[in-house]
């Protein structure tokens, strides 16, 4: 039979063999997408990642939003990560509105990058653990995580999707007394972080499961565009926070940290690690920080951008967060592009699947720190 | 409060209870007392102070109270109570129960919270029932393609074959529903059962994600029957019989366990697989294949599967405590019966009561009783706790492990074994 078949489409030979599952969009072990499987018994002949279920259009939305009220609608992809999806926004209209930021909203806004990071790690590392079966490890890190939350709370007034950067600077001012309770958490959650070691990350099952499973190398890595703690598990020493620092990075101390393995266990034991430099970081920020002055400018109503274009990025949770404006002197932004790294990340999936077990697809998957939500936009 | 029941009138929601009550009553006379008739007349009747218990004489004791005791007493020898109270199903389920509301509290104090806590005011002491009368009143969805009465047979055998085993468990010198000379062997056939089961239920339902749960099931419990059954053959070659009664009361002085640590060990790996139980759970593994097997069963269905698994769970807790640590034996604990009661009777104030019938149980049963609950209740807390701990393993890991590692300790257990019967040391004309 040859029938004429739409452009794009194609016939694909069926092999009594393999048999496809649909993991997802209904399935414990997907978030919002579709990874649809092809199993030869027990290993995995092709995988084909399918997102797109949670799109939201804030792309397009942005366009019909000025540039304060595009604020609290482009956080919505990753609520945990709020602070830092906003992050390239604010640094990119501030550019083309040309406003100069006071130095205590800088570092406010660091610390409240690097809280945003843990909890949206805490969170990541909680499915991780459930991911695998391990049902501590997915109440441990959801319950520690409130830790950050309520400091979160305390400083902007939302427990999640916080809407405290403005081009500018912050919001509001820390309430009083911030800097204690926050030194005191934060040292809290870094004892606490560091005794999921003896129950998940030094855990012999975790290990002989999770090691040397989907591979990737720092080749393959590197030309197939992944990014954050993906490209850092794989041996490559790539953090924005260090090679481009934004506000005040390049003052504080802290290290990046590079695996050379590349496998799944490398991949989760990063952000691991860099919750405790963002501890780090967190400290020396409040250390640093000027102790009283103005956190923001005060802007012109309805703002108009020159004609012009600003590209920024900033390190989040999942790697590099790009986001580009296109301003044409109207209140609105001409264009929002967000470049996430969710997405960059899924592209490696279906060459890491191919080959491995079916046991090991829900930790790869994951291992890739990816975002359903923020991939779609 | 208006908003919960608007047209909420009390005189009909009693006409609505005393309607209830009478189709009751009147379901209940026309065809449960003469059920309960009919089945107690084919049942044997034991026979007390030399006249045969008929059912109608069973009932006496509601006119004279004094006979309440005899008649229970004289029940309790009947196969019927054996099976169905204890030290059968009754017995059985009650600690399966109590295994699912230690291990939903246990599990949440490890994890940082609280588990069940409303239902029932003491520590959702209740929450159980909850959940039950929850899946009693779901609907039961059946998969459109599936193989209809295989699938709905499947639970209903499962946990058949649950209780089957649950019959062959010593609990107490002399309670035993089925006493049988080859014990372990039944034993070993029951448990063969459950892969059977597994893989029919998996495949009735045609559909992908039970199929390869049934498949892991079968490569998993297969895989495991194998060291299982190994690890076992030292005590019976220590021993010298199958009986599971006989094996538990050759452990008065000491349990096998103090000899036969690796075979213990390899059993208690074997019985995690068997129960699929974390580390081991991968025929039911969450992330990969939603629930594995039991994707289609939808309520009480999944309500049998569950109750099927853990009378299995008290099953293999109990043939542990039997062939390892000793079963019903250990030190003196229960007070003796006051004598005073038979002969006196209660001094209830003024007046004296007389209670003929008394003790029920002798107290080497109830101190049986009492160190078999303890041990058993040890060892499934050992059961419950690797979920807390440990992540799920991989099906090559498992594999591996149940081939080469378990087989050769299995092995080098029934070596020491041997080496202490012909050295002497132990089993018939030994030293101990």
């Amino acid at each position: 039979m040859t029938a004429e078949l739409p452009p794009g489409l194609a016939l694909q030979k069926v092999d009594e063999r393999i048999m496809t599952l649909n993991v997802g969009p209904q399935h414990p072990g997907s978030g919002h997408m579709r990874i649809i499987v092809q199993i030869d018994g027990d290993y995995i002949v092709a995988c084909d990642p399918d997102p797109g279920y949670v799109h939201r259009g804030e792309e397009k939305m942005a366009e019909y939003r000025n540039y304060i009220t595009n604020i609290p609608h482009l956080e919505r992809p990753v609520i945990h990560d709020s602070c830092n999806i906003l992050y390239p926004y604010v640094l990119g209209v501030e550019e083309l509105l040309g406003i100069e930021v006071p130095e205590r909203a800088k570092y406010i806004r660091v610390i409240a990058s690097e809280l945003n990071r843990c909890i949206y790690t805490m969170y990541w590392l909680a499915i991780y653990g459930i991911f695998l079966g391990h049902s501590t490890m997915f109440m441990w890190p959801a319950g520690d995580r409130e830790l950050l939350i309520d400091l979160m709370e305390k400083m902007s007034g939302a427990r999640v999707t916080h809407a405290h950067f403005v081009p500018g600077g912050v919001r509001n001012d820390l309430p009083p007394n911030f800097e204690d309770v926050c030194l005191r958490q934060v040292n809290y959650f870094e004892k606490r972080i560091k005794e999921y070691a003896a129950i998940f990350y030094d855990n012999p099952i975790l290990i002989a499961r999770t090691e040397k499973t989907g591979i990737l190398s720092r080749q393959d890595a590197i030309r197939l565009g992944t990014t954050g703690s993906v490209l850092r598990a794989s041996g490559v020493d790539y953090d924005l926070r260090k090679k481009e620092p934004y506000d005040v990075y390049d003052e504080l101390d802290f290290q990046t940290n590079v695996l050379k393995e590349g496998d799944s266990y490398a991949r989760s034991k990063v952000p691991w690690l860099d919750m405790m430099e963002s501890c780090r970081i967190i400290r020396h920020a409040l250390e640093k920080m000027p102790k009283s002055g103005s956190v923001r400018v005060k802007l012109k109503p309805n703002p108009k951008g020159g004609d012009d274009s600003v590209y920024k990025r900033v390190e989040s949770g999942r790697g590099s967060l790009g986001c580009y404006i296109v301003s044409d002197k109207k209140p609105e932004p001409y264009r929002v592009k967000l470049s996430v790294g969710s997405f960059r990340n899924l592209i490696a999936l279906p060459y890491l699947l191919k080959g491995e077990k079916l046991g090991n697809m829900p930790s790869v998957y994951w291992s890739l720190n990816y975002w359903p939500v923020e991939a779609d936009r | 409060m208006s908003v919960i029941a608007p047209k909420f009138k009390f005189s009909e929601f009693v006409k609505s209870i005393l309607d209830n009550l009478f189709w009751f009553l009147l379901i209940f006379a026309l065809i449960g007392v003469p059920l309960v008739q009919i089945i107690l007349f084919y049942v044997e009747m034991p026979v007390i102070n030399g006249e045969l218990l008929t059912p109608f004489l069973a009932l006496t004791w509601l006119a004279d109270p004094s006979r309440t005791l005899p008649i229970l007493k004289a029940f309790m020898t009947t196969d019927l109570f054996r099976i169905a109270a204890f030290p059968g199903f009754g017995f059985a389920a009650l600690l399966a129960a109590g295994t699912i509301f230690v291990e939903r509290k246990m599990l949440a104090k490890l994890q940082l919270r609280v588990g069940p806590f409303y239902c029932g005011k003491i520590e959702g002491i209740l929450q159980l029932m909850g959940d039950g009368l929850k899946l009693l009143s779901k609907e039961i969805i059946i998969p459109a393609k599936a193989d209809k009465p295989i699938f709905w047979a499947a639970p209903v055998i499962f946990v058949g074959a649950a209780a089957a085993f649950v019959a062959l468990i010593p609990v107490a010198p002399g309670w035993v529903v089925a006493d049988v000379d080859v014990g372990l062997l039944a034993v070993f056939a029951v448990i063969g059962f459950f892969p059977i089961i597994t893989i029919l239920s998996a495949w009735s339902a045609n559909s992908k994600f039970p199929f390869i749960g049934g498949i892991r099931a079968l490569h998993q419990m297969v895989s495991f029957e194998i060291p299982l059954i190994l690890s076992l053959l030292g005590v019976v070659i220590l021993t010298g019989t199958l009986n599971l009664s006989e094996i538990a009361a050759s452990q008065s002085a000491f349990p096998w366990i103090v000899f036969l640590p690796v075979g213990a060990i390899v059993f208690f790996i074997t019985i995690l697989a068997e129960l699929e139980r974390i580390p081991f759970d991968l025929p039911e593994a969450e992330s990969e294949i939603v629930a594995g097997w039991l994707t289609e069963f939808s309520g009480m269905m999944y309500g049998l599967v569950q109750l099927g698994t853990y009378l299995k769970l008290y099953a293999f807790a109990a043939l542990f405590v039997v062939l390892f640590l000793g079963g019903w034996n250990g030190p003196m604990i229960w007070p003796p019966f006051p004598e005073e009661i038979i002969t006196k009777g209660i001094e209830a104030g003024p007046i004296t009561v007389q209670i003929p019938g008394l003790p029920l149980f002798s107290q080497e049963t109830l101190n049986g009783i009492v160190w078999f609950v303890i041990k058993t209740v040890g060892v499934i807390f050992f059961i419950l706790l690797p979920r807390g701990v440990f992540p799920r393993i991989r099906i090559d890991m498992l594999l591996s492990l149940g081939w080469y590692k378990l087989i050769g300790m299995a092995f080098i257990n029934i070596f020491i074994a041997l080496g202490l019967l012909y050295a002497g040391v132990l089993g018939p004309g030994g030293m101990l």
